[in-house]
């Protein structure tokens, strides 16, 4: 006799159970501290927190232990409790031109006021597999240099723009949009698409990017510069008057030089992608200043082909914890429609059979 | 290392001010019935594709008095309908049930239930892509034109090269309907049995769609006509087996496959219907039948 | 033929920034007539046709179109409502690649009896037996209705094209260069199609072209073009044999040495 399956609450507290068991693993090792994780796997949680859209070392490191290790899980969680916060003001735009830099580089110039500064980066290592990770090796500590001021180090799209070679960086009084408090209507504004690609999935984006220089989209870029360091995030006090700095974040800002444009009333110049994104990620920002230039296609009256220039389908796809939920909604149970196309199916296949039966066998060819 | 503090959660998970959004959106749906509201979802603690809007439309309108029932395909114990349900529970401690008349909201995944709904009931489906046209056309700029001017002719050809290829309409889920005349919606991935308990329900209908950041809705008594041709109408599934367990006919069948020999049998997929059948004592002492309990599938074409 | 244009045009021009696209365009199409636009690429004549029929925006200039009420509106005072629907009922486009105006993965059927659905019939053997007369009057084998235009000729293809277009029973089609993409063999018959059943519906037409056999075969009346403005127009016969401008005196030589 056939019972209804029953007991899902029981099956699910189980499975929990199992879930917590393995993430613990081996009771003899000792566990994973959350200092650990933000000193030790420092890229992994900058991840968690730029495309968790939340900027906060700790709970992203919780969130990656939580989620085992898998990035799109902890940022999900991330959000999740992202999405609750109050929100008690809006901070002033962040001005990277002062930001203390760690890294800065530049692909136009040899040579740049404040000079090029490698900082802690990937570039140039062989990728052989040190045997040293094995163990607990001691490490000898970084040079250090005085920190270069920020006088000493403007912008390089600032210096181009000085001599009107690239588009001006304009700055407006409008009320950005938030993507996160609105629904998205097409066609959005620049800032909303900025928005969405700083928390868009760095494998998507760094795809999307990718096809663009291959030829669907292409925009002719140059890396301009690409700095990274810590930013002060101040707030505007009405009560005082003036900006208050609670707390300093690090960024990663790529801008990307591109193909240039002119027209009847404005002589060529250079034009701008920009890429901005929490923590350590050069690829993310860079990626990022590739996707945002294609998708500024109309605003230079270049044809929109590639998928990189379609803001519809970029901005629609390009969330991770969208496009998880939906991929992995296909193992819940569909059997209700399911059970409506199977007998659609077996239906017409009767009918099939039924007509092929009517058919004479030794019917002439036409 | 500092300790986050634990945050307290607002009655029903969301807080007041998004509350207020989604009935701002809520109220918008009701009054264009089948119009697409966007409204600005919020990331909730359960992915994407899994109830999301369902859950923030729920949350919303819940108030400390309702009893709630949460299904998923019919039934109350499929595994997301007990997470949802737990879910409200915890965060809004209401009163839950499985008892479709005892219910004040139901939320559902994929079915309407067999028992009728009443005046003063709310039935809230989780959706997962709203726009009855984008299979059709993918571009959501040109699918709202569409909306906007009235232009369902496509449709139609989808619904014409079904019964050229196949000889039937062979859409048998999300079956597109037309509201009050004016706009064509999806009614969410319910059966096509159920599109008719949908027209001039005495109850309100609402539809949430987290991941695409709809909400529609059907106020009560509206007129929901399921697209088709007048000389192929539209015919809901016919089942020819009863419910091996109430003996119930006239309702949607799940198919249960018994063993690896071709046996199978048909039970009720609203296991509440099924349930409250049997405690009145409608039974069949039945074993599967094999291959016998045979669905005649649109019988009436 | 009737006393009143069914469009008239007046001043139209487009420009791309600096570019004219096409300027000082001003002519009349009267009911059943066929009017040939010719001239060489880059002369402006497919601007002229996309702005006519709306599906590129002018820079200035009037274009006036009778409506089956006899209103005659600007087509800028529409709205895109009433536009759309003109475009699906009243109106026709054939383009020079079938592929721009068919569903290329959608039968044969309903592709023609899209149209049909659109304004409203629901009856499907209706939109079926109607297809089939349609696909049987532009000389496609009723047999093939369930076929997808994928797997038809380039011919066929331009053929149904037709069909869809005319299921409606339009008053204006537009055509771009429709027997272009055809081989020389395929083009003879379609242009014998196109002008028997321009004759038969009583079709007014603005067809471009640069082949000014195709223009002799179809139109009453021809327009030149060079450089995005009008240097000759007048009755095709007259054109052909007797052209003023020195222009059109180059082209019809051109016509006559091949």
């Amino acid at each position: 006799m056939y019972v209804a399956v029953k007991g899902g609450e029981a099956a699910i507290s189980n499975a929990h159970r199992l879930m917590a068991d393995r993430r613990r693993g081996d009771r003899n090792v000792p566990a994973l501290s959350v200092e650990q994780i933000v000193n030790q796997l420092s890229l992994g949680v900058d991840r968690v927190m730029a495309e968790g859209s939340l900027y906060d070392p700790e709970l992203a490191a919780m969130a990656v232990r939580q989620a085992r290790g898998d990035l799109i899980e902890a940022i999900f969680l991330l959000r999740a409790y992202r999405t609750t916060l109050p929100r008690f003001s809006n901070a002033c735009p962040i001005n990277t031109s002062r930001m203390r830099i760690e890294r800065r580089v530049s692909a136009t110039f040899k040579d740049i006021p404040g000079g090029q500064l490698l900082g802690p980066t990937f570039d140039y290592t062989h990728r052989l597999i040190d045997p040293s990770m094995a163990g607990d090796e001691a490490v000898t500590p970084p040079v250090k240099r005085e920190r270069p001021t920020e006088e000493s180090c403007p912008r390089v799209t600032d210096l181009l723009d000085g001599q009107g070679l690239i588009e001006a960086d304009v700055p407006s009084n409008d009320k950005p949009g938030d993507l996160t408090r609105e629904a998205i209507a097409y066609p959005v504004g620049r800032e909303v698409r900025l928005q969405a690609l700083t928390r868009g999935d760095e494998g998507f984006l760094l795809a999307l990017g990718y096809s663009t220089q291959r030829g669907y989209g292409r925009t002719h870029p140059f890396v301009g510069e690409i700095r990274i360091g810590m930013v002060d995030v101040e707030v505007d006090v009405p009560e005082l008057g003036f900006a208050v700095c609670i707390g300093a974040i690090r960024v990663t800002e790529c801008q990307m030089v591109s193909q240039f444009k002119g027209s009847a009333d404005k002589p060529p110049r250079f034009t701008r992608g920009y890429g901005l994104v929490f923590g350590q990620s050069e690829r993310k920002a860079m990626a990022m200043s590739l996707v945002d230039r294609a998708m500024r296609a109309d605003e230079f009256n270049e044809q929109r082909l590639a998928p990189a220039q379609d803001e519809e389908f970029v901005l629609e796809h390009c969330d991770n914890v969208q496009a998880t939920g939906f991929v992995e909604h296909l193992k819940l149970p569909h059997y209700v429609d399911f059970q409506a196309e199977l007998e659609l199916l077996r239906t017409l296949r009767r009918e099939a059979e039924m007509a092929s039966a009517d058919t004479p066998m030794n019917e002439p060819a036409e | 290392m500092r300790n986050p503090s634990l945050p307290a959660y607002n009655f029903a998970y969301l807080d007041e001010q998004t509350k207020r959004m989604i009935r701002r959106a809520i109220l918008k749906a009701i009054a264009i019935p089948g119009y697409q509201v966007p409204f600005a979802s919020r990331e909730m603690p359960m992915p994407y594709g899994w109830g999301t809007g369902g859950v923030q439309v729920t949350a919303s309108i819940l108030g400390p008095d309702d009893v709630l029932k949460v299904i998923d395909q019919g039934a109350d114990d499929t595994t997301n309908a007990v997470s949802i349900r737990a879910f409200f529970a915890k965060v809004a401690n209401v009163a839950t049930t499985t008892r479709t008349a005892d219910a004040t909201i139901i939320q559902t995944r994929h079915r309407i239930p067999e028992t009728p709904l009443a005046h003063g009931q709310i039935i809230v489906y989780q959706v997962p892509i709203p726009e009855p046209l984008r299979f059709l056309e993918p571009r959501e700029t040109e699918t709202r034109v569409m909306h906007a001017l009235e232009e369902y002719g496509l449709v139609h050809v989808k619904l014409y090269e079904d019964i050229a290829q196949h000889g039937h309409i062979a859409t048998t889920y999300a079956y597109p309907v037309k509201v009050e005349g004016r706009y064509v919606m999806d009614p969410s991935p319910i059966p096509k049995f159920d599109n008719p308990k949908m027209h001039r329900s005495p109850a309100l209908q609402l539809f949430g769609a987290g991941r695409e950041k709809r909400i529609y809705a059907l106020p009560p008594f509206t007129d929901v006509v399921s697209l088709d041709f007048e000389d192929h109408p539209f015919t809901v599934q016919r089942f020819e087996a009863r419910c091996a367990l109430c003996n119930a006919q006239e309702v949607y069948l799940d198919e249960v496959i018994t063993d690896d020999r071709g046996g199978r049998m048909f039970v009720c997929s609203d296991t509440d219907y099924c349930e409250t059948r049997r405690s009145k004592g409608s039974q069949v002492g039945g074993l599967p039948q094999h291959g016998a309990a045979k669905a005649d599938w649109e019988a009436a074409e | 033929m009737n006393s009143e244009p069914i469009l008239s045009v007046r001043k139209l021009e487009k420009r791309y920034g600096n570019f004219i696209g096409c300027t000082d365009v001003s002519f009349d199409v009267w009911p059943g007539e066929v009017v040939a636009i010719v001239g060489e690429s880059g002369s402006g004549k497919t601007t002229l046709l996309n702005c006519i029929s709306t599906r590129m925006e002018r820079s200035s200039g009037e274009i006036r179109y009778r409506m089956r009420d006899q209103r005659f509106p600007d087509l800028a005072e529409l709205g895109e409502a009433e536009l759309r629907f003109l475009m699906r009922t009243d109106w026709g486009f054939v383009h020079q690649n079938p592929a721009d105006g068919l569903r290329m993965r959608v039968s044969a059927g309903a592709n023609v009896g899209e149209r049909l659905m659109a304004i409203g019939d629901r009856n499907y053997g209706d939109i079926r037996s109607r297809a089939s007369d349609w696909l049987e009057r532009v000389e496609i084998a009723a047999s093939r209705i369930d076929d997808m235009p994928v797997s038809f000729s380039g011919g066929m293809r331009q053929r149904l094209q037709i069909a869809r277009n005319l299921v409606t029973h339009p008053r204006l089609i537009f055509m771009d260069e429709p027997t272009g993409g055809l081989d020389v063999s395929v083009q003879a018959r379609v242009l014998d199609l196109l002008r028997m059943l321009v004759s038969d519906l009583g079709l007014s037409v603005i067809i471009v072209t640069h082949d000014l056999g195709v223009a002799r075969l179809l139109s009453q009346r021809m327009i030149v073009m060079k450089s995005g403005r009008i240097v000759e127009q007048g009755l095709t016969d007259r054109v052909m044999d007797d052209p003023s401008h020195p222009y059109t005196q180059l082209l019809v030589a051109s016509i006559l040495e091949n």
